[in-house]
């Protein structure tokens, strides 16, 4: 069993897996899939500085942290319990293109070349923890939602802005990639 | 309680983009039913390597199917679960009517969305896998977070002067 569970999930169960959050939560407690509204909950909670976009009752969405606790504990889990130390396979051009701008070990989920704890304090980190979580903060929130907000609860019930939300999601994804990372790693 | 609310954020500046629409308040243990789903969740993101840096850089270089596979079934069998709760008018469990809110346009989705795609190709990550790459062991991760916490804050912070 564990081993089973160990192997790299195929896309069809990990896609059906994460539509039925959609259902499970409407179901469980009438509560909308949506998992950036934390950060906002976090800054009510915590940094609430009388900003009246934080003046809400933030008990009341408490259900969303407990949330992604569960998502934090699951990730503990998949690499403990369920880890599994067969080579990740990623695409050849990927690692070509990848290769040729310094990033070189393609051996965890997160390149050790840009996320290693002891670029925190350098250039580096700056780039990819500092400015990249500025932006997928500010930019959710100013989108009103991320991937499971807009691109998975939003197209689920068929509306439309989560619509328009998603395809920019995705234009801005492609412009990071092949504009601002190159341009970053040139830098760094 | 109506079936249709307006989550329009220039609107209602205390509206929850992804709310609780539940009458009954919830208990200690009943949140922890949310943690429940999340750990699940969090195993699939890191089995399935969604909360890998580099199956995010393989959808932007249209490498691999894979993402566009997961988001794909996801969105699908999503929909067709709303449309079941709606044919069917199931209930909660608490047997209250389930609540679908409206989202309203605003240029923010365009803008926000935008600069959500630049960080989402920079950090590998959307804020839901940062819990799972933290959890995970990666812990740089961390400073990424507390960004995106500064980030929101800061989207609070200037939201009036900003174009919506």
């Amino acid at each position: 069993m564990i081993q089973c569970l160990s192997q790299p999930w195929p896309w069809y169960i990990a896609g059906v897996l994460i539509g039925l959050t959609v259902p499970a939560l409407l179901l469980l407690g009438n509560k909308i899939f949506g998992i950036s509204s934390n950060l906002r909950h976090i800054c009510a909670a915590c940094i609430p500085a009388g900003i009246p976009f934080f003046k809400y009752n933030w008990k009341r969405e408490l259900w969303n942290l407990f949330f992604v606790g569960g998502v934090f504990i699951g990730g503990i889990i998949a690499s403990t319990v369920l880890a599994d130390n067969s080579p990740m396979v990623i695409g050849e051009s990927t690692q070509t293109a990848l290769g040729q701008m310094g990033v070189r070990d393609f051996s965890g989920l997160m390149p050790s070349d840009l996320f290693d704890t002891a670029y925190i304090l350098s250039l580096k980190g700056f780039f990819f923890t500092v400015v990249g979580g500025l932006l997928v903060g500010f930019g959710t929130r100013y989108a009103g939602g991320c991937t499971s907000g807009h691109a998975i609860s939003g197209l689920a019930s068929l509306q439309w802005p989560s619509l328009v939300a998603t395809i920019c999601f995705m234009a801005g994804g492609f412009i990071g990639t092949w504009v601002l990372l190159p341009l970053i790693l040139k830098i760094v | 309680m109506s079936g249709v609310k307006t989550t329009d954020a220039r609107l209602r500046p205390d509206a929850c983009e992804a709310s609780n629409n539940q009458d009954l308040p919830e208990s200690l243990s009943g949140n922890l039913k949310y943690t429940l789903i999340g750990v699940v969740f969090g195993i699939v993101f890191v089995k399935a390597e969604i909360v890998s840096w580099f199956r995010i850089q393989e959808m932007f270089r249209l490498d691999s199917f894979h993402m566009y596979g997961v988001i794909g079934t996801a969105v699908v069998t999503g929909a067709l679960s709303v449309f079941l709760i709606r044919f069917f008018k199931v209930k909660t469990i608490q047997g209250e009517e389930v609540v679908f809110p409206k989202k309203t346009f605003n240029r923010g989705q365009i803008y926000g969305g935008l600069l959500f795609g630049l960080g989402w190709a920079i950090t590998g990550a959307c804020p839901g896998p940062l819990f799972a790459q933290i959890g995970a062991g990666y812990l740089a991760i961390l400073v990424t977070l507390i960004s995106a916490v500064a980030g929101t804050w800061l989207y609070g912070y200037f939201r009036d002067k900003l174009p919506h």
